[in-house]
């Protein structure tokens, strides 16, 4: 817009406010050591510590004939993402508004929604890096088989990824400071951990909680990704579901988030 | 107005030359759940001049400049910027304004250079960060993260992160709170450079010495309306009592008689100590009448009022 008193080469150059934030909060990300152990390191060192246990390299038929490591890597591919999503991000969005940042970068040409979006695309990031190094070392140190269904793989893993990012975004929108986001995070991370069959892997859980645990986010994640990993197609049902949740929580914490 | 700012010198407020208006409040209202807390303020700051917003704590000073900044909407009331609505042109008046918020932060573990670098790039033509981080002492700590910073530090640094995208005018509110008064008076001296430099500053303040000393015009501000708008000399202008004056008479002296001098206040004596309050006037008066009464003034001290007897009389505080 222009006006008498006010010319406007202004418009911002292009994509260059957006960059500079990306590579701010990809720095920040960088010196918080304990959030890339959790995200990065924790779900493949579960998986490298279940894999030297000499029964679960053993062909169970509890589990329709496959061992109980290829069942744990699609297990820690989730946990990646509800760690990412779930423990890490709140935390940091939630201290951004309570410290008043958010407010500071809204007196700027830059929206402070750029912020926002660039730590959910650095969480989701750093969750997809941690689920190829659980593929890789799964694959490398106890020969699991790489996804046979790879753009099946690929699509539920979008989905888990979206719904985890929501889900965090959700608990940064209903808490009030950083503390209350890390706790009401802790509160959702075990069901969630649950879900995803960190305990027991869904393809092993009695039919009735199976059917449950199918319909939240990371139960319906875990039996898409089982599924695409022998090589069928992952069920409309199960990504259906993901998709919808993704939906439900991204609405729900666009509807009640609050900059300030 | 073209794209250099920064550069040209501005003529004062007082330059006959006709200043012209840079920011305008018109029949502000604001209030929260019921509670009016800015209620019909109005005035308008020169291109050029520091402008104050004094007043207690609680005031709506800050919800005032919040609307400016068009970090809140105004119940009713016009505000414009340079011309511009700060909520209907955000984008276009971030552009021209430079904002210090109270109580704001950056992330713990950014660096000052890395948050110029970032705040620079927010901007179509910024300033050059070095120049600034020097001008503000802050060539020394471009490495030290933010968390570690003292608190004269981070209002520098957030000083040079209003200045960067080269506003026409910068909002600082409550700048100096929290710091020592070394560090109280270096900040003062940046303010008086700022302005120097051509930008209009808006200072929010609830400290009388740093109003009287920076401020050009002061709007004083009480519970959410403008009790008084002047110039520092001219709201201790409106005290009740401009003028101090004390001495202890050589021989005893009838309250009455001083009391029939003119434009006197209040006559009060302590101890064979005699204080009463006037104008210079009554200063000329006392020592007329002494002279003729061949009485000696011990000690005589006259204090002119400050800003803080004005801001009582006015606020009722």
């Amino acid at each position: 817009m222009t006006t008498a008193t006010v010319t406007d080469p202004a418009a911002p150059r292009g994509a260059r406010p957006w960059r500079a934030v990306l590579r701010t909060e990809a720095r920040l990300f960088g010196r918080e050591p304990a959030g890339i152990f959790w995200i990065l390191g924790f779900p493949t060192l579960l998986l490298v510590v279940l894999g030297c246990i000499p029964s679960f390299r053993d062909p169970d038929p509890g589990l329709g004939g496959i061992r109980l490591v290829d069942a744990y890597v699609p297990v820690s591919v989730l946990l990646s993402m509800i760690v990412s999503g779930l423990q890490s991000m709140p935390p940091v969005v939630t201290g951004y508004r309570e410290r008043g940042i958010l407010r500071r970068m809204s007196t700027t040409p830059v929206r402070p929604g750029a912020l926002l979006g660039t730590q959910m695309g650095l969480h989701g990031a750093a969750a997809v890096v941690s689920t190829c190094l659980s593929l890789a070392v799964g694959r490398l140190a106890f020969d699991v088989a790489l996804p046979r269904q790879a753009f099946g793989y690929a699509l539920a893993l979008l989905l888990a990824v979206l719904a985890a990012l929501a889900l965090g975004a959700l608990v940064s929108a209903l808490s009030r400071t950083s503390k209350i986001a890390g706790a009401i995070g802790s509160v959702v991370f075990f069901p969630m951990m649950f879900c995803a069959g960190v305990w027991l892997p869904v393809r092993a859980m009695p039919g009735t909680l199976a059917r449950v645990v199918e319909l939240t986010p990371f139960g319906a994640a875990a039996q898409a990704l089982d599924q695409a990993a022998s090589g069928d197609w992952p069920s409309w049902a199960h990504l259906g579901v993901l998709a919808v949740w993704a939906v439900v929580l991204s609405t729900a914490a666009a509807r009640w988030f609050r900059w300030e | 107005m073209p794209n250099t700012p920064v550069t040209h010198t501005t003529p004062t407020a007082a330059g006959g030359s006709g200043p012209h208006p840079i920011i305008e409040v018109q029949s502000l209202t604001k209030s929260y759940a019921g509670r009016t807390v800015v209620d019909g303020v109005s005035f308008v700051v020169e291109e050029g001049e520091i402008f104050g917003i004094l007043g207690p704590n609680g005031a709506g000073k800050t919800t005032t400049v919040e609307c400016i900044e068009g970090l809140r909407v105004p119940d009713t009331g016009r505000i414009r910027v340079a011309g511009l609505d700060p909520v209907a042109e955000h984008a276009a008046v971030t552009r021209i304004l430079g904002a210090q918020l109270q109580e704001s932060e950056l992330q713990a573990k950014l660096t000052v250079r890395e948050a110029l670098e970032l705040y620079a790039a927010f901007y179509p033509s910024p300033a050059d960060w070095r120049p600034l981080a020097e001008r503000l002492g802050l060539t020394e700590r471009l490495a030290t993260r933010f968390g570690r910073l003292s608190g004269g530090q981070k209002q520098r640094l957030f000083i040079a992160l209003a200045l960067i995208g080269r506003p026409r005018v910068v909002v600082l509110d409550e700048l100096t709170t929290g710091l020592d008064p070394r560090a109280r008076r270096d900040t003062w001296e940046l303010i008086e450079e700022i302005r120097t430099g051509g930008v209009t500053v808006l200072l929010v303040t609830h400290f009388m010495e740093e109003a009287q000393r920076l401020c050009d015009r002061i709007a004083v501000i009480d519970r959410g309306r403008v009790a008084a708008l002047d110039t520092p000399a001219g709201l201790i202008g409106r005290a009740a009592s401009s003028t101090t004056i004390s001495f202890t008479p050589s021989s005893p002296l009838e309250h009455a008689v001083l009391a029939a001098l003119p434009q006197v206040g209040s006559v009060q004596s302590k101890d064979g100590r005699i204080t009463l309050s006037g104008t210079d006037e009554t200063v000329n008066a006392v020592v007329t009448l002494l002279a003729r009464h061949h009485i000696t003034a011990h000690q005589l001290r006259v204090a002119d009022a400050t800003l803080d007897d004005a801001f009582l009389d006015l606020t009722g505080a």
